[in-house]
């Protein structure tokens, strides 16, 4: 099992993440408009030539969700409510409700007509093939 | 309540045990919502990630003791360059009074949210008593 040599790779990497945060100035992955920290917060992946972009926003319905991409930047905005019965007592509330605006930068030009969004089980995933034109050419060498 | 207000981010809150758990992994405390109505307590949790057959519900010695788990394999091949949060399981349980009817609980869990019904007892109802 691979999760045994790597006890918890989100684990390491935050870490690091955390060391490198005064670093990233320099901006690799860029500052988005409303740049890291907002809500909610997300995970970026690469897979192969193509960025995924992960979130958890449980208790949401897909229509509250609204997804926009431009150039190499996702938008991500949304209303999350709570619901209580009426005449319930209130005994612990942790949950929180609200609006949400946040734009996320990812490193390529992203193809925006093959971005696909999947929501499931609270977990928003967004797949943002980058595009053709600023994929790398391959040179054959002569 | 303001639908206007902005969502802010919190960290995850990491469960502190005494035990150890015996699978790998970290462990979270879901956010809780807990109310009250004449007939049932309710439990809200949120458990982003979790699917109806990694959930497991258990009440023991009046401890109700949820466990979420999530399904690793899921981010096998994605290589992470840039992370906010962090992902691992969820546990959390509650001590129960002997007032719920605890043949009658009811788990729903619906886009990462598990619902709990614990109806109350009969006799923890409000009933109203007639003066002879």
């Amino acid at each position: 099992m691979t999760m045994a040599l790597f006890p918890d790779p989100f684990d390491t990497l935050l870490t690091l993440q955390q060391a490198l945060d005064s670093f990233r100035s320099s901006g690799w992955l860029g500052s988005g408009p409303s740049g890291s920290g907002g809500y909610p917060p997300v995970n970026v992946f690469r897979k192969g030539d193509d960025f995924i972009i992960i979130t958890e926003v449980p208790g949401m319905k897909k229509s509250d969700l609204e997804v926009q991409v431009k150039g190499n930047t996702v938008r991500l905005a949304g209303t999350k409510s709570v619901n209580y019965p009426e005449k319930a007592a209130l005994h612990r509330r942790e949950r929180l409700a609200g609006r949400f605006d946040r734009a996320v930068t990812v490193p390529v030009q992203i193809n925006p007509d093959g971005v696909k969004a999947e929501y499931r089980d609270g977990i928003l995933a967004l797949f943002l093939p980058r595009a053709e034109h600023d994929k790398p050419k391959s040179i054959q060498v002569a | 309540m303001t639908p206007a207000q902005e969502l802010a981010v919190r960290e995850k809150k990491e469960l502190a045990t005494k035990e150890e758990k015996t699978v790998p992994g970290r462990y979270y405390v879901p956010y809780a919502d807990i109310f009250e109505t004449e007939t049932a307590l309710t439990v809200v949790m949120e458990m982003p990630g979790v699917e109806k057959k990694d959930l497991d519900v258990a009440l023991e010695n009046d401890v109700l003791r949820v466990d979420g788990r999530i399904d690793f394999a899921k981010y096998e091949g994605m290589e992470p360059v840039y992370t906010e949060y962090n992902v691992g399981h969820y546990t959390r349980s509650f001590t129960l009074s002997n007032k719920i009817d605890q043949d009658g609980i009811s788990a729903q869990l619906d886009d990462g949210v598990l619902t709990l019904t614990l109806p109350k007892a009969k006799e923890a109802q409000p009933r109203r008593i007639s003066i002879g």
